[in-house]
């Protein structure tokens, strides 16, 4: 049997599925990047081939996302290099055909994108600010010494949740201080932190865009109930988070290797290969590019980051 | 009379660089130094003595008097304009005379352009011996050169995408902005550019019949200044796309369409909202109508007349059913983000186009 591998390696996060040829996940595995995007592949690699041992699957064609995509894309032979809006907007649509809204809340992006018969129309992606983001729940949870894990249940056994700030990062963390020092209760705090988020998200990402149902919620923090169910108050409608939401932009990306029918032998020992990276500043003009070069064995596999012809790394 | 003691410089813009240089040599008859191309130094330069928050367009001009200086310039000059631009001069030079450096300093903000006195005193900032009459001479083949640079550049953005051997088109104007720099009159500019425009339109295209086309829009200097919208024109071009963009000299100064734009954009916008914000909504509006599969706007971090044109242009999206996609750019934005965006756009329109 065919099988279709697809990566989706964030900040936080990397994400690997594998499909087969009608879109059923076969493996799938999550877990942290800790700031090493080729170890964290090689971790998830081995995870996912374990999975599937037993079942007679043929990984013939590879797919990477997120923001390491290239790097990753070099080191797995990647058959499509694709950005995470795409990735995430396929693999919605893959699994509900009908969407029209997509929310997604990652490690240290959000993003919206709107669609209409089965095609992006309008996206907006957050810049310059981590408000609203996944790493800043974690770090107010971690505040407020629970776990990000048991943060959404704690949300939701609130009856009055505090109004939190919502504007900026600072400004919520500040609020959030004073709050608790007057005495609001922790259960409280923590849905206003949820609420928060949800009204960040809206005021930011949102704004201006034509949100309509069905909608759905994914991304790291679509685990969190407490932040699934202040949008629901928000939007006034049922926002859907996927069993697999977590998993959407690598399911997409492995659901786009598929259709791009290209293939190209790939082997779970990539794993075991050393690969290594290299960065220098090319001194050649006034830009002081950052160049990339990346080795497989101490070969010289690829290299970016060159603004001009000057900078080009030969093989 | 030639002056050979000054060395002027304006900070740089897009290539009017060359324009800069016909006027001060040819007209005020004094020495024009072209700055370095902006690279990451200029915009590290410019940062350590800019204020903060200021816009990313004035650390840029700061950063290009700093490198024009340590060149030997003496004579810095500033344009002005609809925002806080018109407060930038006075900013620069009393920076820059408090970090020690000795010039002379033309602020275009402080002429009071109805006053032939005001003029005239103020030109004679750039050479006290200058002669008016050729001024006055240079004055139009300058404004010819801006409008052929804008002419180029306008055919270029639209055909580059689609050129069969990959670099023709930038090496054919980087030619011709080279060879602009010995021109001695209208007469040679001229010939000059007639050559070229049959060399541009000579380069070998292969263009299909249905082209994806996306219309540019922002502040005056973000949208000009490829440099400071990490060269979203080349980038666009890259995915094979045809880009629009109606900011420039030419329609601003030289057609001075801005009061004609506001008008175009009155039912979006009754008043005026300075600096480019007009002519940003109409410009959107236009291209809507044009065909333009989708729009981007371009914006430096805090410039106050753009933020409040994008509430406007999410009107314009929704009634022409146009994507608008919107930057922010400050001196640190990672290239990663933008790519990743632009990425998005293309795989969006694409779709759009197709249907």
């Amino acid at each position: 049997m065919k099988g279709y591998l697809g990566i989706d390696i964030g900040s936080i996060s990397t994400k690997g599925v594998v499909i087969d040829e009608n879109n059923n996940i076969l493996a799938r595995e999550y877990l942290w990047t800790e700031g090493d995007p080729m170890g964290a592949v090689k971790r998830l690699l081995k995870v996912l081939q374990k999975q599937l041992e037993g079942k007679d699957v043929k990984v013939v064609a590879v797919g990477t996302t997120g923001s390491a995509r290239k790097l990753i894309g070099v080191m797995t032979g990647a058959c499509v290099v694709k950005n995470e809006i795409t990735a995430h907007a396929i693999g919605t649509t893959t699994v509900h055909p009908d969407v029209n809204t997509i929310f997604e809340i990652g490690g240290q992006d959000s993003k919206i994108i709107i669609i209409e018969n089965g095609f992006v129309v309008d996206y907006a992606m957050n810049t310059l600010c981590a408000a609203g983001t996944g790493s800043f729940l974690s770090s107010q949870a971690h505040r407020l010494g629970v776990s990000v894990e048991d943060f959404g249940r704690i949300a939701l056994t609130s009856k009055k949740p505090t109004n939190i700030a919502a504007r900026c990062t600072v400004f919520a963390e500040s609020d959030l201080v004073h709050k608790a020092q007057i005495g609001h209760k922790k259960e409280d705090i923590i849905a206003g932190l949820c609420k928060a988020v949800v009204t960040n998200y809206l005021n930011n990402i949102g704004k201006g865009k034509k949100i309509t149902a069905p909608i759905v919620f994914q991304g790291g923090v679509s685990k969190n109930c407490g932040v699934k169910k202040a949008f629901e108050d928000e939007v006034g409608c049922e926002v859907i988070v996927d069993e697999n939401g977590h998993l959407m932009g690598a399911f997409g990306v492995a659901v786009l290797a598929r259709k791009s029918g290209k293939e190209k032998a790939f082997s779970f020992d990539t794993a075991d290969i050393e690969f290594k990276t290299r960065g220098f500043e090319c001194g050649k003009c006034a830009n002081h590019c950052e160049i990339i070069c990346v080795y497989r064995e101490d070969e010289l596999i690829d290299s970016w980051g060159n603004k001009c012809d000057n900078g080009a790394v030969k093989k | 009379m030639i002056n050979s003691g000054v060395v002027a410089c304006f900070p740089h813009m897009a290539n009017y660089a060359y324009a800069f240089k016909y006027i001060c040599e040819k007209g005020f008859e004094v020495k024009y130094l072209i700055p370095p191309p902006i690279s990451k130094r200029t915009l590290e330069l410019g940062s350590k003595i800019s204020p903060d928050y200021v816009c990313s367009p004035f650390k840029y001009s700061m950063g290009c008097f700093l490198e024009a200086l340590e060149l030997g310039a003496n004579c810095l000059m500033q344009i002005y304009g609809g925002c806080r631009l018109n407060y930038y001069g006075e900013l620069n030079s009393t920076i820059l005379h408090d970090s020690g450096y000795d010039f002379r300093f033309f602020d275009m903000a402080a002429v009071d352009w109805h006053s032939r006195k005001s003029v005239f005193e103020n030109f004679r900032i750039i050479n006290p011996e200058m002669s008016i009459v050729k001024v006055g001479l240079a004055i139009p083949v300058t404004l010819s050169i801006f409008k052929t640079l804008d002419k180029f550049e306008d055919y270029i953005r639209r055909n580059v995408g689609f050129e069969v051997n990959d670099g023709e088109f930038d090496a054919t104007y980087k030619e011709f902005l080279k060879k602009i720099e010995d021109v001695s009159n209208g007469k040679e500019f001229k010939k000059l550019s007639k050559t070229y425009w049959k060399k541009l339109n000579g380069i070998k295209t292969d263009k299909p019949q249905k082209t994806i086309k996306v219309g540019l829009v922002g502040d005056y200097f973000t949208v000009q200044e490829p440099f400071s919208n990490y060269f979203m024109e080349k980038e666009l071009a890259k995915f094979g796309m045809e880009v629009y963009r109606q900011m420039n000299i030419t329609c601003t100064v030289i057609q001075r369409q801005n009061k004609k734009k506001r008008k175009y954009a009155k039912k979006y916008a009754k008043y005026n909202l300075g600096a480019t914000a007009n002519c940003t909504i109409a410009e959107a509006i236009k291209f809507a109508k044009e065909g333009c599969a989708g729009i981007i706007q371009v914006k430096s971090f805090g410039c106050t007349p753009e933020i409040d044109a994008m509430p406007i242009l999410q009107n314009v999206s929704r009634d022409f059913n146009i994507p608008i996609l919107h930057f922010s750019f400050d001196s640190q934005t990672s290239e990663t983000g933008v790519k990743t965006r632009l990425e998005a756009f293309y795989d969006m329109v694409e779709a759009r186009n197709a249907k």
